[in-house]
C-alpha cells in the first residue's frame, strides 16, 4: 500500500485494526520516508529504525492475540527532545546535555506506551524551547518540507517538519509562548497547546514553568483528538495539574455542529499582519459564517502588553529553571575549571548557546535585587489583565479566531541576528500562554509562496472538547493538512 | 522601574554564573537594553489593586501523603555524573565564598 | 565601659517525616551515600516537586507549640544561588509568606546546683518558615564530594528576634528547641547528624544603648556547646575591640571548634541577591480551622508547664521533675503510674532513676526504648506498694527491678515465685541475729564500747544471711535487744 507514511493517525489507526496493514508495514514506510528525506529536513536529532521494528512487531503479536491497546497501537510517533523517555538522550537541543540520557519516563510518555505508540525518534528543537525558528539549536538547522531555504517555525521546528515530511505519523512538541503552533502553522500542520496543566508536565524539561505545556503536532484536527486523549489528564506528580476527569475527545468531535459564537479580536487583525495571511483567515471566517455560526468582533485590549509580559515572565522562570544545567551532578563539566565557582562559569558558557545566555542574562536581571517588582511582580499583575481581557471575551463568544503568526515561514538566516524581530513572530500566540487557555493551529491554505499558513482557534479554558469539535468542522472539510510538500 | 535602562551586565553574569565573552557582554547589554526599553508599554499601565497571576487557575494544597516510593539505586542516581568516586559526585575544590 | 551582648539565632531543624519535603524519596540518616535519591532529588530535568502533607502538618504543630500564628495562606519561593551541595541551584523555600509568625520559646537557664532550678524566660521569634535541605559535603585537598541523601528532607527554619544575651542563653535557647521538639515528635533534633544546625548573629553595644551595634554571623555551628563556646567568644573578641577603639566589621565568621576561636571567612562580602519569586511549581498552602483545629489537639501540655506541674502538685525535687519532663512518654508513665497508686516521690525515684538508667543500659541492644517498654506503669505503682505494705523491703524492690524490666512480669508474681517476702517472724529474725553476733565479736565489741555505726555491720550480715528478707525495723530491734 502506497504512503502509508503520508496518512492520518485515525486512517491508520482503522487500517491496522481491520488488518489490512500492519504495524510493522507501516513503520517500515515511516523509516523508509525518513532515509529518504532526512538529509533535506534534518528533524530528527536521533532515530532507532531497529528498535521501532521490534516494537512494531510488538504490536502485531498483541493485535493478532486480540490485545490490541486501542486506536494509537502501532502508530509511530515523535517526541521533541526535552520530553524525558527512560534509557534515551535527551539534549533539550542543548550542548549542555549531549550525553545526557534520562532514566524516567515522562508521563505523557508512559501514557503513549501504555496507549501501544511506536516512540519514533527524538526531534531538533530551539536550544531549551528557546526561539520561533529551530535555528537556535545546538546540533543542526531543521528545514521546511515546503522550502527548505525556510525555518520550519520553533521551537517544535523538528516535530512539525518531520510531520510535515512524512517521517513520522504525528509528534509530540511544547509550547511555551507559541512553539507547537507557529512551527505547525509553517509547516502546514494541526498544532494544539492544550489549556495550562491539562497535560502533565512531569518529564517536560521546563522552559517558563507557569506557561510550559506538552500538545500533539498532526494532520488532522481528529489525529490531535486522538493524542490528546491518551495523554492529557490529572497526575499526582504535577503540583499544578488540571484536576478533573477528561471527556472522550474523539466521539464529540462528530457531535452535529453547534451555532457557535465565534470572536474576531480586533487587536490580532492589525497592522503588522501580512495581507496574504489576513485573506486565508478571513476565509475560514467565511466558512464558518457559512456553517450558521455567528461572528463577532471582540476587544482584548491588554494585548500589545503580551510581549512585554512574556519576555519578562519566560526568561525569569527560565533562568531559575535552567541553573541546574551546571555541570556537577550530570551536564557538561567543562575541563577549564580549577575550582567549584569556576566549573559554574566555564560549564555553562560553553554548554548554553546565545539564545538560552541572552535569555538567562535578561531573567536574571529582571528578578535581581531592586528591579524585581518593576518586572516581574508587575508582569503578573499585566498577567492577570490580559487574562481577564479573555474571559471578558468568552462572555459573549465560544473561541476565538486569529491569525497564528504574521508571516508565513522566512528563510533560514533572515532574523536570527535580530532577537526582538524574532520574539514579534509569537505575538499572536503568547497571550494564550499568558492566560493558560487552549489554542489550536490549524491548516487554512497556501501563500503566493506555496508556503503553508495556519488559523489559529482559541478556546475556553479546559473546553479542549468544544474547541476540537470546532476546528475539526473545518478541518475535516479542508484537510489542508494532509497536502505534501515535494522533496 | 528606573527612568533609563542599563544593565550591569557583569554583575548579572556573575548571579546567572555564565561566563561571557567580552563581545557577548557587548552584544547581549545592547540587545537587553533595546528589549527593555520596548516594554516601557509595561510600565505605563496601572495595576493599581491587580492581584498578581502565579498560576492561571489557582489551586490550593496540592499535596502527597507522607508514603516513601521507591526511588534511584546509587548507581542510578549516579549514572550521569561526570566524576564519581565512593558512590558519591566530585566537585572541584570549594573555595569558600560564603 | 560595660557591653550587653545582642544575640539573634536562625535555627534549622529536620522535621521528623518519612518522606521528603517535596517528593516520596525515603528522608533517613545513616544510609550510605546517594542512596535516598530520585529523579526529584536529583533535580534532574523533567522533575516537578510535590508537597509532603505531613511536613506542612508538623510545622503548624511546630507553630502552634511556640505560639505562633498560623498563616492563612502560605506560598513557596525559589532562593536562587548557586552551590554544588543543592541540586537545582534554588532551595524551595518561604520568603513573605512563612507558615508561622511570631510566637516565643520558652528558655530554662542553669540553675545554681543540678537541683535547684534556673530562671525561666521568653524569647521572642520573628517567624518560622518550612524549605527543602540541601546535600552534603565532605572536603579533601583538591576536592569535595557530595552525596544527596539529605537534599530534601523537610528544614524548618526558626528565626528569633535579637532577643538574646549571653551564650547561656544561646544554649538553653537550643536546649528548649530541642527539648520541645522531641518531646513533641517533630524532630529528632540530632545536631550530631545534622538534624539541627544553627546561624548566630552576635553584635555588643554599651549597656544602656539601644540602637544595636554591627553584628557578625557565625553559620552552621553544629553542636549546642559549640554555638554557645563561639558566641561567648564573638561577645568577647567585639567587646575587646570596641575597647581598644577599634570597629566591628560586618562579615560571616567561622567557628574553629577544636581550637575554639572565630575567624573571617575570606569573603568579598557582597549582598546576597538571591532573586526570590513564587515558586511556579507548587500552588499555595491554605491552612482552614478545622485542620487547625485538628492539629492543636494534638499538641500535648508543654514539657515546661508540666514541669511546673509536677514541682507544684506532685512535690517533686527539681531534679526529678526536670528529668521526667525530658520525655513525654517517661513522663507520660509516670502520671499513670502515680494515678494507680498516689506515691510521686517514690515512683518518680524509680521512675527517673531504676527506669532510666535500665533503658539506657538496655540501649545497646535495641531494648532502649520508652515506646517498647515492657514494664507497666500500673506494676511500678504495684512495687511501690510492696514496700509500703511491708510485702518486700526497699532492697529487694531494687532487686527485682532489672527482672520487672526485662520481662514485663509483675512484682508480686516475681516475689512470690522466688519467695522474696520479708519475713516478720521473729523467733527466725532472732536466731540468726543471733549468729550474726556470735560470728562478728569485732563489731559487737566496738557497739558495746560506744560505737553506735558498728550495728550497721551486723545488720548488713543479717540482711545477708536473710537474702534481704528480713524486715529491717525488726532486725534493728532485736539485735539491740540481744545486744544490751
Ligand atoms: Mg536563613
Ligand atoms: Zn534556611
Amino acid at each position: 500500500m502506497p504512503e502509508l507514511y503520508y496518512k492520518s493517525a485515525a486512517d491508520l489507526s482503522r487500517l491496522l485494526a481491520s488488518g489490512e496493514i500492519s504495524a510493522r508495514e507501516l513503520i517500515q514506510s515511516v523509516i523508509d520516508r525518513t532515509q529518504n528525506v532526512e538529509e533535506k529536513v534534518h528533524a530528527f536529532l536521533r532515530f532507532d529504525p531497529e528498535a521501532a521494528l521490534a516494537k512494531a512487531a510488538q504490536c502485531d503479536e498483541r493485535r493478532s492475540a486480540g490485545k490490541s491497546l486501542g486506536p494509537l497501537d502501532g502508530i509511530p510517533v515523535a517526541l521533541k527532545d526535552l520530553i524525558c523517555e527512560s534509557g534515551q538522550g535527551l539534549t533539550c537541543g542543548s550542548r549542555i546535555l549531549e550525553k545526557y540520557v534520562s532514566p524516567y519516563d515522562a508521563t505523557c510518555v508512559a501514557k503513549l506506551k501504555e496507549n501501544g505508540t511506536i516512540l519514533w525518534g527524538r526531534m531538533n528543537m530551539d536550544e531549551f524551547a528557546m526561539g520561533s525558528s529551530t535555528e537556535n539549536s545546538g546540533y543542526q538547522n531543521t528545514a521546511n518540507p515546503w522550502d527548505v531555504s525556510r525555518i520550519p517555525g520553533g521551537s517544535s521546528g523538528g516535530s512539525a517538519a518531520a510531520v510535515a515530511a512524512g517521517e513520522t505519523i504525528a509528534a509530540l512538541g511544547s509550547d511555551t509562548g507559541g512553539s507547537i503552533r507557529q512551527p505547525a502553522s509553517l509547516c502546514g500542520v494541526v498544532g494544539l497547546k492544550p489549556s495550562y496543566g491539562l497535560v502533565s508536565r512531569y518529564g517536560l524539561a521546563a522552559f517558563a514553568s507557569s506557561l510550559d505545556q506538552i500538545g500533539p503536532i498532526t494532520r488532522t484536527v481528529e489525529d490531535s483528538a486522538l493524542l490528546l486523549q491518551a495523554i492529557a489528564g490529572y497526575d499526582t506528580l504535577d503540583s499544578t495539574s488540571y484536576q478533573a476527569d477528561i471527556p472522550d475527545y474523539t466521539a464529540s468531535l462528530n457531535s452535529a455542529p453547534k451555532p457557535w459564537k465565534l470572536g474576531l479580536p480586533k487587536e490580532y487583525f492589525e497592522e503588522g499582519l501580512d495581507p496574504q495571511i489576513r485573506q486565508l483567515v478571513e476565509k475560514v471566517i467565511d466558512f464558518y459564517k457559512s456553517e450558521g455560526c455567528q461572528i463577532i468582533e471582540v476587544s482584548l485590549p491588554h494585548t500589545n502588553l503580551a510581549l512585554p509580559v512574556y519576555y519578562v515572565l519566560a526568561p525569569a522562570e527560565a533562568s531559575s529553571n535552567l541553573a541546574r544545567y551546571d555541570g556537577v551532578r550530570y551536564s557538561h563539566r567543562s575541563k577549564q575549571a580549577n575550582d567549584h565557582v569556576g566549573l559554574y562559569f566555564k560549564s555553562r558558557g560553553e554548554g548554553f548557546g546565545p539564545e538560552v545566555k541572552r535569555r538567562i542574562i535578561l531573567g536574571t536581571y529582571v528578578l535581581s535585587s531592586g528591579y524585581y517588582d518593576a518586572y516581574y511582580l508587575r508582569a503578573q499583575k499585566v498577567r492577570t489583565l490580559i487574562r481577564n481581557d479573555f474571559l471578558e471575551a468568552f462572555k459573549q463568544v465560544d473561541a476565538l479566531i486569529t491569525p497564528v503568526s504574521p508571516t508565513a515561514a522566512f528563510k533560514i538566516g533572515e532574523r536570527s541576528g535580530d532577537p526582538l524581530s524574532m520574539y514579534l513572530s509569537d505575538i499572536y500566540t503568547l497571550s494564550v500562554n499568558l492566560a493558560g487557555l487552549p489554542g489550536i493551529s490549524v491548516p487554512c491554505g497556501f501563500n503566493s509562496d506555496k508556503m503553508p499558513v495556519g488559523v489559529q482557534l482559541i478556546g475556553q479554558p479546559y473546553r479542549e472538547a468544544e474547541l476540537l469539535s470546532i476546528a475539526h468542522l473545518y478541518d475535516s472539510v479542508h484537510r489542508f493538512g494532509m497536502e505534501h510538500p515535494v522533496l | 522601574m528606573p527612568g533609563k535602562t542599563e544593565i550591569d551586565i557583569d554583575y548579572v553574569a556573575d548571579l546567572a554564573r555564565i561566563e561571557l565573552t567580552e563581545e557577548e557582554k557587548e552584544q547581549f547589554s545592547a540587545q537587553l537594553v533595546e528589549i527593555l526599553n520596548h516594554f516601557k508599554s509595561l510600565r505605563e499601565v496601572d495595576v493599581s489593586g491587580i492581584e498578581p497571576t502565579a498560576h492561571p487557575f489557582p489551586l490550593y494544597n496540592v499535596w502527597g501523603e507522607d508514603v516513601v516510593e521507591p526511588g534511584f539505586t546509587t548507581e542510578e542516581a549516579l549514572a550521569n555524573a561526570p566524576a564519581q568516586r565512593e558512590n558519591q559526585i566530585v566537585v572541584p575544590k570549594i573555595v569558600e565564598d560564603a | 565601659m560595660e557591653y550587653e551582648a545582642v544575640i539573634g539565632l536562625e535555627v534549622h531543624v529536620q522535621l521528623k517525616t518519612d518522606s521528603k519535603m517535596f517528593t516520596r524519596a525515603a528522608s533517613r540518616f545513616g544510609e550510605p551515600p546517594n542512596s535516598l535519591t530520585n529523579p526529584v532529588v536529583m533535580g534532574l530535568p523533567g522533575t516537578l516537586p510535590v508537597m509532603n502533607k505531613a511536613a506542612i502538618e508538623l510545622s503548624i504543630q511546630t507553630g502552634l507549640l511556640f505560639g505562633c500564628r498560623i498563616a492563612e495562606v502560605c506560598k513557596w519561593d525559589r532562593k536562587n544561588y548557586f552551590y554544588p551541595d543543592q541540586p537545582k541551584n534554588y532551595q524551595i523555600s518561604q520568603y513573605d509568606q512563612p507558615i508561622c509568625i511570631g510566637g516565643e520559646v520558652e528558655i530554662e537557664l542553669p540553675g545554681p546546683a543540678r537541683n535547684i532550678m534556673g530562671e525561666h524566660r521568653m524569647v521572642q521569634l520573628t517567624r518560622i518558615h518550612l524549605e527543602e535541605d540541601v546535600g552534603k559535603l565532605t572536603h579533601f585537598e583538591n576536592e569535595s564530594l557530595v552525596d544527596f541523601n539529605r537534599a530534601g528532607i523537610p528544614l524548618l527554619e526558626i528565626v528569633t528576634e535579637p532577643d538574646l544575651h549571653s551564650a547561656e542563653e544561646v544554649s538553653a535557647f537550643l536546649h528548649a528547641i530541642r527539648l520541645h521538639m522531641v518531646y513533641v515528635g517533630l524532630s529528632d533534633c540530632d545536631m550530631e547528624k545534622g538534624q539541627m544546625r544553627c546561624d548566630a548573629n552576635v553584635s555588643v553595644r554599651p549597656v544602656g544603648s539601644d540602637t544595636l551595634g554591627t553584628r557578625t554571623e557565625m553559620k552552621n555551628l553544629n553542636s549546642i556547646a559549640g554555638s554557645r563556646d563561639s558566641v561567648a567568644f564573638e561577645i568577647q573578641r567585639q567587646s575587646r575591640l570596641l575597647e581598644k577603639g577599634g570597629q566591628v566589621v560586618q562579615e560571616t565568621r567561622r567557628w574553629n571548634a577544636e581550637q575554639g576561636y572565630t575567624v573571617a571567612l575570606r569573603s568579598k562580602e557582597e549582598a546576597h541577591d538571591y532573586r526570590y519569586f513564587p515558586d511556579p511549581d507548587l500552588m499555595p498552602v491554605k491552612i482552614s480551622p478545622a485542620m487547625l483545629d485538628r492539629l492543636a489537639r494534638e499538641i500535648p501540655e508543654r514539657p515546661y508547664d508540666r514541669q511546673r506541674r509536677f514541682l507544684e502538685d506532685y512535690g517533686l525535687p527539681f531534679s526529678t521533675a526536670s528529668v521526667l519532663c525530658l520525655d513525654r512518654q517517661l513522663a507520660d508513665f509516670f502520671e499513670e503510674a502515680v494515678s494507680a497508686h498516689d506515691k510521686p516521690l517514690e515512683i518518680g525515684n524509680l521512675v527517673a532513676n531504676d527506669l532510666l538508667r535500665e533503658l539506657s543500659s538496655s540501649a545497646g541492644q535495641g531494648g532502649g526504648k520508652m515506646s517498647k517498654l515492657l514494664i507497666k506503669p500500673g506494676q511500678i505503682a504495684e512495687l511501690v506498694k510492696l514496700v509500703e505494705d511491708g510485702v518486700i523491703s526497699k532492697q529487694i524492690a531494687q532487686d527485682i527491678f532489672p527482672e520487672m524490666f526485662h520481662t514485663g512480669r509483675t512484682p508480686s508474681l516475681i516475689v512470690e515465685e522466688k519467695g522474696l517476702r520479708q519475713s516478720t517472724d521473729a523467733a527466725e529474725i532472732e536466731s540468726v541475729c543471733a549468729r550474726v553476733i556470735a560470728e562478728n565479736p569485732k563489731p559487737v565489741e566496738e557497739f558495746r564500747t560506744g560505737n553506735q555505726k558498728a550495728i550497721n555491720a551486723l545488720k548488713g550480715g543479717v540482711m545477708k544471711a536473710t537474702r534481704g528478707k528480713a524486715n529491717p525495723a525488726m532486725v534493728d530491734q532485736i539485735l539491740r535487744k540481744l545486744l544490751a
